[in-house]
């Protein structure tokens, strides 16, 4: 223990650094758990006795990954993953904090399962674990928690995950309550009505696979209920995960509106398409569904101009029984807390997008909005960082993920990069070797 | 007679339907004839007869128990005929309207009817179809005169004046008759009143009543001279406003520390009925700081006075 917490010194790397938009080659040192210096030329000379000086020429050292939106099955669901598999699964992918989700067994509705969720993840998990709470008890869409003791327990964020608050009434007093807190409402914005029995996006591509489709107003129609009850109540608003173009225009008009309105985008979003569900993939299979190529290229349009706030993960790991199954009776879901990052990539070697943009929406951003630490390589930050091989091609086996299941919709994906060192709180948790 | 009387203070007005549309002056002279009436209720001789003869209805649509017994004894001490009319044994459970009621109950030659109503506007629309002057004894979410004028007196006892003191009213304002006459009448006599309440239970708009508004209860009750807390109207909720009583106790409900962000002379003051735990601890409603008491006493006072002033504009007065 007294051994990981020397001094690190990170040498002749390329440094990006989102939250004051610097990429430069130089040195990086941490000690005590806190960034202590970046800049070019430290050296070896310049630092404490005992310090580990790790050579980095030719990677890139970033702030670690802040995952705004993974499932983990803790508690209730330790089958499909536990706090310490999707810990260990993060730090892999150079996550350094994991945002879970309140859709657990029991929801994650009061401060003692709070409570109970930090204490776990502090005795087993290798990655920092903060949850969301949920919005209204028991997930059920009626009644709001107790937002301000649930905010005091450590909850740094209020969202029904994966489910919908369909009244608008429950929904315009949760924010308008929320802001004496000055708690922020994360929304998954699909209409359970108009999804109805719908499995994937409609249009040509559902119609040809006689599966029924969910529309895109699915998405629209609470997205932009929400916007407006959000200029009513004056609240603090982050779309969950949206999916395709005409969403980008409500965010848009919002936030020109000058309204608290932000939004994520998960990284299967921007990097996959409805085409690639193929013959029936259920890993393919997501919620809300992968939309077509066009919605695509606007969404990665989005995030380049800093439209759309976050990239996450989504990580909802599924097991081999509610995924061997037909498409329309497969669970929806992916994991991809492991992959994120190297996904991502894709988007910065093809041109599509800056490595500091995709940085910012991974690490700088949902700092910001959930007003955590990390996210930034400022001399005093806390020392959470990745260091990348961006150009390294490999082929990913599922077989080697950490998750507990392996449901990866990039299962024998061609990947350029990966994650060469996780450090969170200036101790090494992960190293490729 | 033991008291003489001094004040011959006439309100020259029908009704008194609220506290909105009284001038200071008659505010102050309603507080100087309750003074009064105070003196006189501490007698053992506490009978008057300015309003012998004189019939007064009181009509509780809503339950009360001190507002009705309150009046009951206002009008009794003052030598009229009292009586008492509750929904319950009333027609308006056979299905009258409130109009239908009025028409039947002018046929009986009251003098004076003090009425409580669940709905807004209900007591003004009783007092538009009958001859007699009406008090508003709470209506809905509207006002309730009687109470804000006993509070003032309350205050005006125990600090000497009621100008320039800083009134923190705390709790569910969008429900609260108490704190909209409150307010009023302690803008209207130059008091500076504060609103402390989650935005949920606070009337969009109330920003314009000419109140600060607060959220948090350290902030909000900084520099208060009067803390009066408000009964969180549970009946009156329909779908959540707040998500539990233990989280409104927690960061809304008035216990010792919060008490002590306020001046260390603060007055706690409750219209009741009180949920002890939910918006008031115990401690602080039964402590050394409390007027609670002290108010119903001064509600008989009050009511006394606004019967004796109003009858003395009743026709052949």
């Amino acid at each position: 223990m007294l051994l990981d917490r020397r001094p690190i010194l990170l040498t002749n790397a390329r440094i990006v650094d989102p939250s004051r938009d610097m990429d430069f080659l130089g040195d990086l040192l941490i000690a005590d758990g806190v960034i202590r210096e970046a800049k070019k030329g430290i050296g070896a000379g310049g630092v404490p006795e005992g310090t580990e000086i790790i050579d980095c020429r030719g990677k890139t050292v970033a702030p670690g990954l802040i995952d705004m939106r993974a499932f983990i099955g803790e508690p209730g669901a330790g089958h499909r993953e536990t706090l310490a598999s999707a810990s260990q699964a993060a730090a892999a992918g150079g996550v350094t904090t994991i945002i879970c989700q309140p859709d657990t067994s029991p929801a994650i509705d009061d401060p003692a399962t709070v409570d109970f969720v930090l204490r776990r993840a502090r005795d087993t998990a290798i990655v920092h674990v903060h949850p969301m709470a949920a919005l209204t008890k028991g997930l059920d869409g009626k009644e709001m928690t107790e937002i301000g003791l649930l905010k005091a327990a450590g909850a740094v964020a209020f969202t029904d995950g994966a489910k919908s608050v369909t009244n608008a009434q429950v929904m315009r007093r949760a924010l308008t309550y929320a802001r004496d807190f000055d708690a922020l409402i994360v929304h998954h914005t699909e209409d359970p009505d108009l999804i109805g029995d719908g499995v994937m996006n409609e249009g040509e591509y559902a119609a040809r696979l006689g599966l029924l489709g969910i529309p895109k107003t699915a998405e629209t129609v609470l997205l932009e209920r929400d916007i407006r009850l959000v200029a009513l109540s004056q609240g603090r608003y982050h779309a969950a995960s949206i999916t395709c173009g005409e969403s980008i225009d409500e965010l848009r008009r919002a936030k020109e509106a000058g309204l608290n309105v932000t939004a994520s985008v998960s990284i299967n979003h921007i990097t996959l398409n409805e085409n690639d569900i193929g013959p029936y993939r259920t890993f393919f299979k997501l919620a809300p569904p992968l939309r077509g190529e066009d919605d695509r290229k606007l969404l990665v349009e989005a995030l380049a101009q800093g439209l759309i706030d976050v990239v996450m993960s989504d990580h909802n790991p599924q097991d081999v029984e509610v995924k061997r199954l037909p498409f329309a009776e497969a669970a929806a879901g992916a994991i991809g807390l492991e992959t994120m990052l190297v996904a991502g990539l894709r988007l910065v070697h093809s041109g599509e997008i800056e490595l500091v943009t995709l940085l910012r929406a991974m690490s700088t951003r949902p700092a910001e909005l959930l007003g955590l630490p990390g996210g930034s390589l400022r001399p005093g930050a806390v020392a959470d960082v990745v260091v990348i091989d961006l150009d390294t091609p490999w082929v990913l086996d599922p077989d080697g993920l950490k998750s507990k299941c392996k449901n990866t919709p990039f299962d024998e994906a061609r990947l350029t990069g990966r994650v060469a060192r996780t450090i969170v709180g200036g101790r090494t948790v992960y190293e490729y070797v | 007679m033991n008291i003489a009387q001094k004040s011959s203070f006439v309100l020259n007005k029908k009704h008194l339907l609220g506290i909105d549309g009284l001038s200071r002056a008659e505010i102050y002279g309603l507080l100087d004839l309750a003074e009064e009436f105070v003196e006189l209720n501490r007698q053992i001789e506490k009978k008057r007869t300015s309003l012998r003869g004189r019939t007064q209805i009181n009509m509780f649509f809503e339950v009360s128990t001190r507002t009705q017994a309150s009046f009951e004894l206002a009008g009794k001490r003052l030598g009229a005929d009292v009586m008492n009319m509750s929904t319950s044994s009333s027609s308006m459970r056979k299905g009258e309207t409130l109009i239908d009621t009025a028409i039947t109950l002018n046929a009986m030659h009251p003098d004076i009817l003090v009425v409580r109503h669940q709905s807004s506007g209900a007591v003004e629309l009783l007092a538009s179809k009958l001859d007699c002057s009406v008090i508003n004894a709470g209506d809905g979410a509207h006002e309730h005169p009687t109470q804000a004028l006993l509070d003032a007196l309350t205050i005006r006892r125990n600090k000497g004046t009621l100008e320039g003191l800083l009134v923190v009213i705390c709790g569910d304002i969008l429900h609260s008759r108490v704190a909209r006459s409150n307010i009023m009448l302690l803008n209207t006599v130059g008091a500076r009143v504060r609103v402390i309440a989650p935005s949920t239970l606070l009337p969009p708009g109330i920003e314009h009543f000419g109140v600060e508004v607060a959220h948090d209860m350290r902030e909000g009750l900084a520099g208060a001279d009067i803390v009066m807390m408000l009964r969180l109207q549970r009946e009156r909720m329909h779908g959540s406003y707040i998500p539990s009583l233990s989280e409104y106790f927690h960061f809304w409900g008035l216990d010792e520390k919060k008490l002590s962000y306020a001046k260390p002379d603060a007055l706690v003051m409750h219209p009741g009925p009180m949920n002890r735990g939910v918006e008031i601890d115990s401690i602080v409603a039964d402590g050394a700081q409390s007027v609670i008491r002290e108010q119903v006493e001064m509600g008989v006072a009050v009511r006394m006075a606004v019967l004796e002033a109003l009858s003395r504009n009743l026709p052949n007065a």
